[in-house]
């Protein structure tokens, strides 16, 4: 199963390195990884996007609490939460496709952010199926490059990670 | 309130000044250039003794060792690059075994991190996985407050290795020093009471037990519940093993003990394990040397009690059914509060049982030999010593054999690298168990492999007159190394023949030390009663043992607890 933690490190140099050192260092695998600073600059966000068992999800967090820098761990996916990430998308956008690829982003709610002679970068936000999504409904030869985020979370309502 | 005094010291002042505020009386070290102000400082004081070792590994087993031997924190202090990372193995050794221990390395200066200087290395990186935590110093001013977080996170919680690692420039910097008296971290806060309820659940399960095992590990040890231990143990009548790092934690000698279990551990042990209907396991982990194959482990059904200061330790092998996190001595204290109004199940017919597997005599060993056994040998140690000795080991056969037959009757008396198995770890930790423990008597269990991964620290012996008893039990093989090919490889003996050994006897004469080498039964037992008379020096005592001998019983890799090999089977 798809599971999204959220951490909240102490923001020190070597933090996010425990944190992936421990990942590959118990064979749990990490399907994407987000940091940054939270509004308490002494604080950092985590998001781990992992695929696991129950056991082995137990067993991630009890191994992420275990570790000194960790203040606060919990799985998102356990309740309601939202889940977005980002994406900006080169694509070739030549006089005979442009129409098409800004209709495209429009219908999934993306913005062109850069145009050039012949390309269009275009940001898109959402979960993580919706960015597949809109990379499938491209012509596959017009993308020139992908970057994206990996996943951030948030829980639903009253739910709140503090320290 | 209190008048708060400050003065201007130096970084390595301050760092002198922390490791005095915090009553370190002993420091395992060798110097080297980024660890130079810090060893001036060291030189100008009278209050922290150093101990140079021969080799930083050395420092670091002999940090360990006075750890491990004693309730105080040992302290290893080495330079950076070569220093560091010659230690390395002694910080994974404390790490594996959680073994509280604080590790200080110089490092280049702030200005030169990450240009590649002379001795640099990313010690941080290189430790970050075998470590409990470590810190990097890049300002003077953070210097004190981290040395209060190392302290207390090497010592707190699960206990482990916390390494500090600071720049040359930071020991000559000078700041406002002022020890915290108390710290506190949002991050960290180790959890002490064990939970009401979920005791009340464990306590109820003991008192339906009809087949009841306590099996203990390095966590009883490790905090001090030994008194505890007994107590629970006296008054339930229930049978219990002690895994090979939980050796000591109960008396060796006492009927409800059933030895040590897992690959090497007793028929009775084992198979109680296996068949027992409750098991409170305490301060141990389920590891693959103690309950061999988890799948079979499962196969019997039975509830399982475990006790544990680290969440993490807990369901990460097998499954539990009442997980309790705790400080062992306070959850043992709960459990003996609620058994004191209550009466468990009559277990004779367990008891009858269990006699019953005792009846196999699973560590007989052929007592006629003409030439010495490694049992014997062990025998003797403990019949000369009494059983109060300090005994640490390298890694292999002789390991095993003092386990099983060594019965300790104290905690902390046996030290031996359990989860790493590394083999040199014997003679630097006896050094460290012998500074923590002056006039104690100490003995090193050894073979003649694993005596030369450490074998210069006998310089170290002679400088600060350790009268350390080495019982070097050399059988020319690794012998575990000899004994898994024998099992598994088809007696192909590759690589584990030790050929070209040296004369042990000179060369402990060479380091200044004496020795003798026993090659016959009769002679076994007056070597040592003559050795263990003589209080002041160090004796290397050199058996020649049986080349052939195996430990038994031995339960091979992936193999369930049931099913042993014993030594009557071959």
């Amino acid at each position: 199963m798809r599971h999204i933690i959220s951490i909240l490190v102490e923001n020190e140099a070597g933090a996010l390195s425990r944190i992936s050192n421990m990942f590959s260092a118990r064979g749990y695998n990490i399907e994407s990884l987000t940091v940054a600073p939270t509004e308490d600059a002494s604080m950092s966000r985590m998001t781990v996007v992992t695929v696991g068992s129950d056991e082995v999800i137990e067993k991630i967090t009890k191994q992420l609490n275990k570790l000194v820098e960790v203040v606060k761990v919990v799985d998102l996916s356990e309740a309601e939460h939202i889940e977005r990430e980002l994406m900006l998308i080169k694509v070739r956008a030549g006089a005979k496709e442009r129409e098409d690829v800004k209709r495209m982003a429009d219908i999934f709610r993306g913005r062109v952010i850069d145009v050039s002679d012949n390309t269009y970068t275009i940001e898109l936000t959402g979960d993580g199926a919706k960015l597949d999504a809109f990379i499938q409904a491209l012509d596959q030869s017009a993308i020139l490059e992908t970057v994206r985020t990996g996943s951030s979370g948030i829980g639903r309502g009253n739910r709140i990670l503090r320290a | 309130m209190d008048r708060i005094k400050t003065e201007e010291l130096t970084g390595a002042q301050i760092l002198i000044r922390c490791l005095q505020a915090e009553g370190v009386e002993v420091v395992f070290g060798y110097p080297g250039g980024a660890v130079l102000w810090i060893y001036d400082e060291l030189f100008k004081q009278d209050k922290i003794r150093h101990v140079l070792v021969r080799h930083e590994q050395g420092a670091a087993h002999a940090a360990d060792g006075y750890s491990r031997s004693s309730n105080k924190i040992g302290v290893c202090l080495v330079t950076s690059g070569p220093g560091l990372t010659n230690a390395v193995t002694g910080i994974a050794t404390a790490y594996m075994d959680s073994i509280p221990m604080i590790v200080i390395s110089g490092q280049v200066p702030t200005h030169a991190i990450g240009e590649d200087a002379f001795q640099e290395c990313d010690s941080v990186g290189i430790t970050r996985p075998c470590v409990k935590h470590n810190f990097l110093v890049r300002d003077v001013k953070d210097l004190a407050v981290t040395m209060k977080k190392a302290f207390h996170i090497a010592t707190t919680g699960r206990p482990g290795p916390v390494l500090v690692d600071i720049p040359k420039d930071v020991t000559t910097h000078t700041c406002e020093f002022q020890y915290p008296e108390t710290i506190s971290m949002r991050s960290y806060n180790p959890v002490k009471k064990g939970h009401a309820g979920q005791i009340k659940k464990a306590v109820q399960l003991l008192l339906e037990a009809k087949r009841p095992m306590v099996y203990t590990g390095g966590g009883v040890v490790l905090s001090n519940a030994s008194a505890q231990l007994k107590d629970l143990i006296k008054r339930t009548g229930f049978p219990i093993t002690n895994t090979l790092m939980g050796l000591g934690a109960y008396p060796g000698t006492d009927d409800q003990f059933l030895g040590m279990l897992g690959m090497h551990g007793t028929f009775e042990a084992n198979m109680a394990m296996q068949h027992c209907d409750v098991l409170l396991a305490i301060g141990a982990r389920f590891d693959d040397r103690v309950i061999g194959n988890p799948a079979h482990f499962a196969s019997d059904p039975r509830k399982i009690i475990h006790i544990d200061i680290d969440p993490s330790s807990i369901s990460k092998r097998v499954k539990v059914d009442v997980p309790i996190v705790g400080n062992i001595p306070d959850v043992l204290s709960d459990f003996l509060g609620l058994l004191e109004k209550s009466k468990t199940q009559d277990i004779k017919v367990w008891w009858k049982q269990i006699d019953e597997w005792r009846g196999k005599d699973c560590l007989k060993y052929d007592r006629k030999s003409k030439i010495i056994k490694p049992q014997f040998v062990l025998e003797k140690l403990y019949e000369v010593t009494g059983g109060g000795a300090f005994i640490t080991s390298d890694v292999g056969q002789h390991q095993m054999w003092a386990a099983q037959f060594y019965k300790f009757e104290q905690p902390r008396r046996w030290i031996n690298s359990g989860g790493l198995g590394t083999m040199g770890f014997g003679l630097p930790a006896a050094m460290g168990a012998q500074m923590a423990n002056p006039g104690a008597t100490v003995a090193c269990v050894t073979g003649e492999s694993s005596i030369q991964m450490c074998l210069q620290e006998l310089s170290t012996c002679k400088q600060y007159r350790l009268p350390i008893k080495i019982i070097n039990l050399n059988n020319k093989y690794m012998g575990m190394v000899r004994q898994w090919q024998q099992f598994f490889h088809g007696n192909r003996y590759s690589e584990s023949y030790m050929d070209a050994l040296p004369d042990f006897v000179k060369l402990a004469e060479g380091y200044g030390h004496s020795g003798l080498l026993i090659d016959k039964p009769a002679d076994v037992e007056p070597a040592l009663r003559e050795t263990f008379k003589r209080k002041k020096d160090l004796v290397f005592l050199d058996f020649l043992t049986d080349q052939t001998e195996n430990v038994y019983p031995m339960i091979a890799g992936g193999k369930g607890l049931t099913e042993m090999i014993l030594s009557e089977d071959l």
